[in-house]
């Protein structure tokens, strides 16, 4: 391929993602979807190639960054580009994975056939090896509560106020602190 | 959990992000500020001829001098709060303070007297400069970590240095106002020294309290 191409492309991924990121952020909840749908894709596709003696913990590292992007959502200056600032938090999160398996030993486990022949990582399989869904139960209540109502019950945040006697502000700070914790989580495993 | 499962969660509700706390973050490095500025107030003691020393060059030159590396140093803590911001050519702009004074330095040494030499250097309160400087950055350096920890830097090791140099430069103006010293060399090295040791602090903890 052309570079000029290569570059029309990245910038073209640059600008769809960008407007994407920035309605989501206005309050558009379909559009949020989309971006990190695609932000997803792009985020295997980047961490695959760094960690091809790994195959199966691509899509924890996919998850981890997907989650680490949600949560530092704010920090994106609209005036800057969005690709640097999300290659620099998935490289983060890759070096900071590969220090914390680095001290664990674990990245001496050698991987014999076997585990290359039932690597789930080929195809599409998005399955990752670690369940988010564990972790989240393990998060203080009030937190655990306020996720589970705005986003797996699909209460407004109107209602999750109501049912957990807070303000809606506090339930905002709730959902925010508490996926911050799992984050806080993941890093310690 | 797969990952259109985690998409789901994180999507679903409200995708408008919580504002970042700046009015918490600039309270906390004027805390820090402050307490420093207090801590050479009450233990080291402001100058007692401070408005003689104000008319003096010599007391401006040594003062624009660290509050130029201050003023780098917290652009350049801003930059690497966030990711993906470039940050080399602000980096860059260190070196001109840093060559400015060692020009002058030079210089006030070629002409001194040879025996006067030694006393440009060393002045009086070489013992203890770079630690005084050091100490008073402390709750300033403890401020910046803590904002930058609101924040999200992905170079932990870079991050950690800046926040210490930006600490030791705007402690070392805190300490201006007390030190007696201020002949270019003197200053060139005994102070550069002194924001070097939390610099070299902030290099070796950063990747440890950075952590998010």
């Amino acid at each position: 391929m052309d570079k000029a191409d290569n570059r029309n492309r990245v910038d073209d991924v640059e600008t769809r993602l960008r407007a994407l990121l920035l309605q989501g952020m206005a309050g558009d909840d379909a559009a949020y979807r989309q971006f990190l749908q695609a932000t997803a894709a792009h985020l295997r596709a980047f961490l695959r190639r760094r960690l091809s003696g790994w195959p199966d913990e691509v899509e924890d590292l996919v998850q981890e960054s997907l989650l680490a992007i949600h949560n530092q959502r704010a920090t994106y200056d609209a005036d800057a580009p969005l690709t640097a600032w999300m290659v620099a938090i998935a490289k983060y999160k890759l070096i900071d994975w590969l220090r914390r398996h680095a001290r664990q030993g674990a990245l001496n486990d050698p991987l014999d056939d076997e585990n290359e022949l039932f690597s789930t990582a080929d195809g599409d399989a998005r399955d990752a090896r670690r369940d988010l869904r564990k972790l989240l139960e393990l998060l203080p209540e009030q937190q655990r509560a306020a996720i589970f109502h705005t986003k797996v019950d699909g209460w407004s945040v109107k209602e999750t106020a109501a049912a957990l006697k807070m303000s809606e502000a506090s339930v905002k700070v709730a959902v925010h602190r508490g996926l911050k914790a799992l984050a806080a989580k993941l890093r310690k495993e | 959990m797969n990952t259109d499962d985690l998409i789901t969660l994180l999507a679903n509700g409200d995708a408008r992000p919580p504002a970042i706390p700046t009015r918490r973050i600039l309270a906390l490095l004027a805390v820090g500020i402050l307490v420093s500025f207090a801590l050479m107030a009450l233990l080291l003691g402001v100058r007692n001829n401070l408005l003689q020393v104000f008319a003096l060059p010599a007391f401006w030159m040594k003062f624009l001098f660290v509050l130029a590396l201050a003023c780098i140093g917290w652009r350049l803590t801003a930059r690497l709060s966030l990711p993906g911001r470039r940050s080399a050519a602000i980096a860059a702009l260190l070196a001109a303070p840093l060559a400015i004074i060692w020009s002058i330095a030079a210089l006030s040494l070629l002409q001194a007297d040879p025996l006067e030499r030694g006393e440009l250097f060393w002045g009086s309160t070489w013992r203890v400069c770079p630690f005084l400087i050091a100490g008073l950055s402390l709750p300033i350096f403890i401020a910046v970590l803590r904002a930058m920890r609101e924040l999200a830097p992905t170079r932990l090791r870079l991050a950690g240095a800046t926040a210490g140099l930006t600490a030791g430069a705007t402690a070392a103006a805190v300490y201006c106002l007390h030190c007696p010293e201020m002949a270019a060399p003197f200053v060139g090295f005994w102070y550069v020294l002194g924001m070097l040791i939390p610099t070299a602090v902030g290099a070796l903890i950063g990747p440890r309290v950075l952590r998010w």
